[in-house]
């Protein structure tokens, strides 16, 4: 088991190369003088020619990359091409809103999402099953920015009774987190449902009603641990993009995370920043997949045994 | 005919009636059938696949899939108690306990997720009062009763192979010494040479408690070795039962004629085994008369008018065919 973690995590390593490498060529290629838009209208061509020798952006590319890359393994994602002041700064102001906000929205998202499912389920082509899939079906077809905004203006500004915006005390995390959450428990919902659909049909439920199981029994124990990979699966992918920055919802709710971060730096062709966001994006999306897969191993003990190969 | 004194019966089914309600019409899978068995006694189901024996067998356990399965009529006694009107909680008591079942494919009736131990002892615990280890002992000597090393308790099913597995069931539905085991195909999906191992474990074990046994099976050679008596179905009716020797050596029903005659027999070396000619009939559309009179070489017109009634040769042995009325009517079949 420990020996297959090391190995994923060994694999972070290419995978990391190739985003960078990706996000580097598009931004270079994407239109507009870095050093000129830096520089400031009333510059004129020396002041850029010298910015543009101090940031090394006269070199190729490829050598940029190199250059970046280098640094990047010591551990140094350079200063924002914006405020001059380390990339990381930023990042370690944005990241624990976006984390936060991501353990909210999840945790509204499967609080909703597993019950529906699962009663949904054993409840097949019931009303509560009906009526569920209907709603779930909004769910997931409702855009994210569109649900926030609708409740700004009914809880913020006609009824006041919560802040439309930023991230003080508890009571600004409600709408975002619900706005975030409600759209995943939507897909995850139907997730859990078609799951557990399959396995309550499977031969080995009905041995454990021939043995006597009580009905709660053999749904919540023998049905939905058989009935959960997929669903374990639809949770990590949600929870890993949420960590990547909702970057519609934070800029409706002016959150200050991780995903308004990288939408402002893009703007204002802050390579350094986009690029240090993107690599704290991928390892986190990695590490919550890496997470996902060692959970896989102590939800179905044949997965377990396949990575003790 | 012999009526049979209720109070020597395990299992009373008087005129079981089971639809499959479907968007497609209706699945008429079990058709009036009526078994009277008694305590420690094997009644062999027999009959080709689709005709309602699996839906009887879980019927009394009450495990018909609702929906689409309805029990339209009926009643079914189990050891005295009235199974259609016993409430949830009475009859999980009864599952597993009073009565089990053997499914046909090992491969999926043990959940992958829990091991093999953990779903033994599961039964023991809830069925006898005792504590979480006195079940986990008790189950590992019904592993060492279907002979499967007690070391292997902690192993998930995927550990097992299919006549391992099987065993598992085995030792799953006999933990807690019910008094009928339903074994629904319990060697089909199995390799024949694991096929007669499991059968003399089932044997050795029915006869140590002392069980009462339904065995479903396609093969008359199992129905043979282990029954007592025999029921041989069609479209979801019994249309011949009696004794082992009644059945196997004064055979009366032309289809009952038609299995037989689709055996190979080792003395009689022919070059093709006569099969019954056609198909089942459709099940959400059985013909009005005797279901079997469209196949069925010794019938007349009078056979598609009106279904057969029960004609009782002898005090075990009955036959559903309307040709007997006629007094010189015989099969083709010698009687043994």
């Amino acid at each position: 088991m420990s020996r297959y973690v090391i190995k994923r995590l060994v694999m972070l390593i290419p995978v990391l190369i190739g985003v960078t490498f990706l996000v580097y060529f598009i931004i270079s290629l994407s239109p507009g003088d870095t050093a000129a838009m830096l520089a400031g209208e009333d510059a004129d061509a020396a002041t850029i020619e010298a910015l543009r020798h101090e940031l090394g952006l006269d070199q190729p590319v490829i050598i940029q990359y190199a250059r970046y890359m280098l640094n990047l393994l010591q551990g140094d994602m350079g200063n924002s091409y914006k405020t001059g002041r380390p990339v990381t700064n930023m990042i370690v102001s944005c990241f624990p809103n976006t984390a936060k906000l991501a353990f909210w929205s999840i945790l509204v998202a499967v609080g909703i999402a597993l019950p529906i499912g699962i009663i949904s389920a054993t409840k097949q082509y019931s009303m509560f099953d009906n009526v569920g899939m209907v709603v779930a079906l909004i769910g997931v077809a409702t855009p994210n920015f569109w649900l926030g905004l609708m409740m700004i203006i009914l809880f913020s500004l006609n009824l006041g009774w919560l802040p439309s915006g930023g991230s003080k005390g508890w009571s600004s995390y409600i709408m975002p987190a619900i706005t975030l959450g409600t759209g995943d428990a939507a897909l995850i919902t139907r997730m859990t449902r078609s799951s557990m659909l399959e396995v309550i049909r499977a031969d080995y439920i009905r041995t454990a009603r021939a043995k006597g199981v009580p009905e709660g029994k053999v749904v919540y124990q023998h049905a939905l641990r058989n009935a959960l990979i997929p669903v374990v699966t639809a949770i990590g992918l949600q929870f890993g993009s949420l960590l990547g920055g909702a970057t519609l919802t934070e800029t409706v709710f002016a959150w200050p995370g991780i995903g308004r971060s990288t939408v402002d730096s893009i703007k204002t062709k802050d390579t350094t920043q986009v690029l240090g966001n993107i690599v704290v994006l991928t390892i986190t999306f990695s590490c919550v997949n890496l997470l996902v897969d060692i959970l896989y191993a102590f939800i179905d003990p044949r997965i377990k045994a396949q990575y003790k190969k | 005919m012999a009526q049979k004194n209720p109070k020597d019966l395990i299992l009373d089914i008087k005129d079981l009636v089971i639809h499959y309600e479907t968007d497609d019409g209706t699945v008429e899978a079990v058709n009036g059938i009526d078994i009277q068995l008694e305590y420690g006694k094997t009644l062999g189901l027999v009959g080709e696949t689709g005709s309602g024996k699996t839906t009887t067998a879980l019927s009394v356990l009450r495990l018909v899939p609702d929906p689409p399965g309805v029990i339209k009529n009926g009643s079914i006694f189990l050891d005295g108690k009235d199974i259609m009107n016993l409430p949830q909680k009475e009859l999980e008591a009864v599952r597993g306990h009073l009565a089990s079942m053997i499914f046909q494919d090992p491969m999926t009736s043990l959940n992958p997720v829990f091991t093999v131990g953990d779903q033994i002892s599961e039964v023991i615990a809830l069925h006898e009062n005792c504590s979480k280890k006195e079940a986990d002992e008790k189950a590992g000597d019904m592993l060492e009763v279907v002979g499967i090393p007690r070391e292997r308790f902690a192993e998930y099913p995927h550990q097992f192979s299919g006549g391992m597995k099987q065993r598992v069931v085995i030792a799953m539905a006999l933990a807690c010494n019910p008094k009928l085991l339903l074994a629904d195909e319990p060697t089909t999906a199995l390799d024949v040479t694991i096929q007669a191992q499991v059968l003399e474990t089932m044997k050795g074990l029915r006869e140590k408690f002392g069980s009462a046994m339904i065995m479903i099976t396609h093969d008359l050679g199992i129905i043979a070795e282990v029954c007592d008596e025999v029921s041989v179905v069609y479209a979801g009716q019994i249309v011949e039962h009696g004794t082992l020797v009644d059945v196997f050596n004064h055979t009366r029903h032309p289809y009952t004629e038609g299995l037989f005659g689709s055996l190979p027999n080792i003395e009689i070396k022919r070059n093709r085994l006569s099969p019954i000619p056609g198909l089942m009939p459709d099940p959400t559309d059985l013909p009005k008369g005797c279901c079997f009179a469209p196949r069925c070489k010794y019938a007349t017109p009078d056979c598609e008018k009106a279904r057969p009634a029960k004609k009782w040769l002898s005090d075990t042995h009955y036959v559903r065919c309307s040709r007997y009325d006629e007094p010189n009517f015989k099969i083709e079949r010698e009687d043994q």
